[in-house]
Order: structure tokens, then sequence, then C-alpha cells
């Protein structure tokens, strides 16, 4: 508990001195809301309530997914190996980045949010609180996944593949346009993707409705995601430790 | 301290490490000395817990290596030979977190810090960022990091290296005292034989990955009929050190 909580801390901290980067992580999406969502609210397709879940998959996604980039510094200024020669657990040293990630993302879903409410969201406020908890538990999983990818591939190549990974599995979400909208073929391709599950349960978790086959389904499938993506995470802290 | 027998690494199809023994008694300060790409990092990264060993058999502190290599990080202190700390990074922050992550408290971590750059004259260098150090002074940060939790056995990996003659000769008396003060053992890499010569109460020579002879210094010399260890060196593997296999 001490080396997580010591750890976590430490990167919070980290994250703080720069207080423009935790900013400037939530200005796209704000950028979706304040000009795309005023077209997207009279376009018949949704409301507010459809859009903003959208919105905070979309940031989960991408700044989850890119998380790992801080760690290849780490690797390359040999950070990592003095975390990994003390006896604190893999696991450990993985979910106090994670964790603090997740908490960075929870504060700029909260602004969001904040400002998706001054623009016409209705959501009540039970729904939105279980909602954040999904976003969290999903934001590990993407992050826990982002470090090993991070760990895994050429550094030159990490941010390009995984940019380029991200944007069509948030497409494919339903994030942005829901995907009854799509052709058959799009449907079908979309619910082979993680999130798509999760975009769907934040929508009724916003609209009120808190066990539905969706938002059970959402939990589910989020759930898997986070379990394989920590246990995946946990093992490229591991490689090669006797 | 170190029992190893027949320890190996083959990376793909290279076998790096070709079966090498080593025994280390308790407060010995041990130099591992070779070319670079003989194996003496990939040996270090093994005796650490960092690498797997392809095979072979190891206790390391008391503890074995492939059983219990949560018990030898609590007992070992390493320092790896890139450094540890990013240059953006605010020393004491850096060694409280290192601290941390071996149990101690935050109080006792804080005061831990304090005492361990007194006693490598860095005190004051807490507030500062890690790339604003001189090369000397981030090398014994870097030493700073594995001392925090009094290890029993310290690594070294190249510990002098790109340093300039003064601040390696201070880090000598550091080392020096680490083992008077504290009883602690030392291993360490190093490519400099007269650093060897200077530091270490024995040698083990390495090259292409089997260890080629060991002893203390004036064995090895006595033994080779040689007057320095680059005699030493030359005549147990047929090559200067200097111009040994590339990394």
């Amino acid at each position: 508990m001490t080396a997580l909580a010591a750890l976590t801390g430490y990167y919070l901290r980290a994250s703080f001195k720069s207080k423009f980067a935790v900013v400037f992580g939530a200005v796209q999406p704000v950028f979706y809301l304040v000009i795309f969502g005023p077209l997207f609210s009279r376009s018949g397709v949704g409301s507010w309530d459809t859009l903003v879940p959208g919105l905070l998959i979309q940031l989960g996604l991408m700044s989850s997914g890119l998380v790992g980039f801080g760690i290849v510094f780490d690797q390359r200024f040999g950070v990592l190996e003095r975390l990994r020669v003390t006896p604190a657990r893999r696991s450990t040293l993985l979910f106090g980045r994670v964790l603090k990630d997740s908490l960075v993302l929870l504060i700029q879903a909260v602004v969001i949010i904040a400002l998706g409410y001054a623009l016409g969201l209705h959501a009540r406020l039970t729904g939105v609180l279980l909602g954040l908890l999904l976003l969290t538990v999903l934001s590990v999983g993407m992050a826990a996944l982002s470090y090993a990818a991070a760990l895994t591939i050429r550094q030159e190549l990490f941010a390009p593949v995984m940019s380029t990974l991200v944007i069509p599995l948030m497409l494919l979400s339903g994030a942005l346009l829901p995907m009854s909208l799509a052709p058959a073929w799009l449907d079908v391709v979309s619910r082979f993707t993680p999130f798509r599950y999760a975009v769907e349960a934040l929508r009724e978790l916003f609209a009120g409705s808190y066990a539905s086959p969706t938002v059970l389904w959402g939990v589910l499938v989020t759930l898997v995601f986070v379990g394989g993506g920590f246990t995946i995470g946990t093992k490229v802290f591991q490689r090669e430790n006797t | 301290m170190i029992h190893v027998r027949g320890l190996t690494r083959s990376f793909d199809s290279v076998e790096a490490v070709q079966g090498v023994d080593i025994d280390v008694s308790k407060g010995e300060i041990v130099g591992f000395v070779g070319p670079n790409g003989a194996g003496k990092t990939t040996t270090l990264r093994m005796l650490t817990t960092l690498l797997r060993p392809t095979s072979g058999t190891a206790t390391v502190a008391g503890h074995d290596l492939f059983a219990d290599p949560a018990g030898v990080r609590r007992r070992i202190g390493y320092v790896a030979q890139g450094g540890t700390v990013g240059p953006f990074s605010e020393v004491g922050e850096e060694l409280v977190l290192q601290a941390r992550l071996y149990g101690l408290s935050r109080a006792d971590a804080r005061d831990r810090v304090t005492r361990l750059l007194a006693e490598l004259d860095l005190t004051g260098v807490d507030k500062r960022l890690a790339g604003s150090l001189s090369g000397g002074q981030k090398r014994r940060v870097d030493i700073a990091m594995g001392l925090l939790h009094r290890p029993e056995l310290l690594f070294l990996d190249e510990p002098t290296t790109g340093l300039d003659p003064q601040s390696r000769t201070n880090l000598w008396g550091h080392v020096r005292r680490l083992r008077e003060e504290a009883g602690m053992t030392v291993f360490l890499t190093t490519h400099y034989l007269e650093e060897a010569d200077a530091l270490c109460d024995r040698i083990l020579i390495i090259d292409q990955g089997r260890i080629v002879a060991s002893g203390t210094p004036a064995e090895l010399k006595a033994a080779h009929d040689a007057g320095t260890l680059d005699e030493v060196f030359l005549s147990v593997t047929g090559h200067e050190l200097r111009e040994g296999a590339a990394a």
C-alpha cells in the first residue's frame, strides 16, 4: 500500500506541475462540445444526452490510449529499471501510473459534463456518477494497454500506431454518431469492438436507466476489457524478471 | 554473499553469458572486468533479478534468485550504467519515491534521503533538477538510489564511466567508505583496469561470455608474471581490453 500511495502521489504531483497538460487534454472534446454539439443537437440524430457520453468515451480512448508515451522516457533514462529493482510488485508499478491517469481523466470528464449541463444536457446525477465509474474502469484498461504497447513496440512508432488504432475504434464505438444509424455491415463490425458497449451503456446511464440489458452488457464487456488490459500490462512489466 | 554456478543467458541464438561461476564473500569489493560486449551488464542484470537467466543456479544475498526474487530485491542495491533519473526530475522527490518503494514511511524516507545526500557530499542538491548536476554529482545521486534501504550488497554497473579523473577518485573513496562503515559488499563492473587495481580486493576477468581469470590484483600479476593488469588481461585473453568485441 505504501508503494501504491507513493507512486500515485508522485505521478499526480508530476502531472499537476504541468497544469497546462491536464487542461489541454480536455480541449479537444470541449471543441466537439462547443462547435459540433449545437449542430448535432439540431440534426435530429440525438440530443446533448447522446453526444456528451460519446465525447466522454472519446476522451477516455484518446487520452488513456496515449499515456504510454510517458513511459518511453522513463525507460530511456533508466527510471523504469530503477523502479523494477525495488521489491514493489510489478502490478503496483503499473497500477500507480494507471491510477494517476484515471484520476486526471476523471477531472477532465467532470469539466466536460459541467460544460454539457450549461449547453443543454439533462442527465440525472446518479446516472452521471455511475457513468463516470464506468468510464474510469474503462480508462484503466486502456491506459494499461497503452503502457504495454509503449514498452513493446519501437519508441518512434508508438504515437503514430496508437493514434491510428484509437481513431477507428472510437468511430466504430458510435461515440460521435450512434451506431443505430449505421448500415448493416458497419453495425456488425462495430459489435466486435469493445467500446461500442461502453458508449451505449453510458448513454443509457445518462438517460436514467440503470439496470437495462444494454447497461449490463456495457459493464460486462468493460470488466472483461479492463481485466485483459491489466493482465497484459502486468505481464509486460514482469517480462524478463526472474 | 553471491554464489553462482553455470549461469548462462542467450539472446536468440547468441550465448552472451556462457556458464559463469561467481563466489563473493561478505565485505568484499569485487571488480568484474572486461571489454564492452563481454557479458558484464547481462550478468549483473541477471544477478539483480532484471533479466531471466537461460540456465544456472544463483543465491544472491542469501536468497535464491529463481525462487525468491523479491527477497533478493529487498537486500540488494543496483545502480545501472545508464543513470536513474530523467533530466527534468527533482532529485529529492525521486529519492523519496525510491525509498518509499523500499517500504519507508514518508517521514523516514525524507530523513534517510537527507542523511544519505550528506554522506555522499550532495547536501542541498535535493531541490535541483537532475539535468543541472555535474557528471560526478549525478553519478552519486544514482548511487544514492541504490543505498536508500541500506542493502547488504551493492551492484554498480560501470560507476565511473564518463567521469573525469578527479570525480572518479572521489567516487572510489565513497565506495571504500561503504565497505568500511557499513560492512557492505560491493560488486562492480568496469573496463578501467587501473580502477579495478586500485579499488577492488578481487577481480574477475570476463571475455566473450566466460570468466577467464580471477584473483586479487597481486595474485593475477604474479601468476602471469606481469607488472600491470593490462598485461594480465593481454596474457589471458590474447587481446587488449580496449579493442575487445564491440557491444
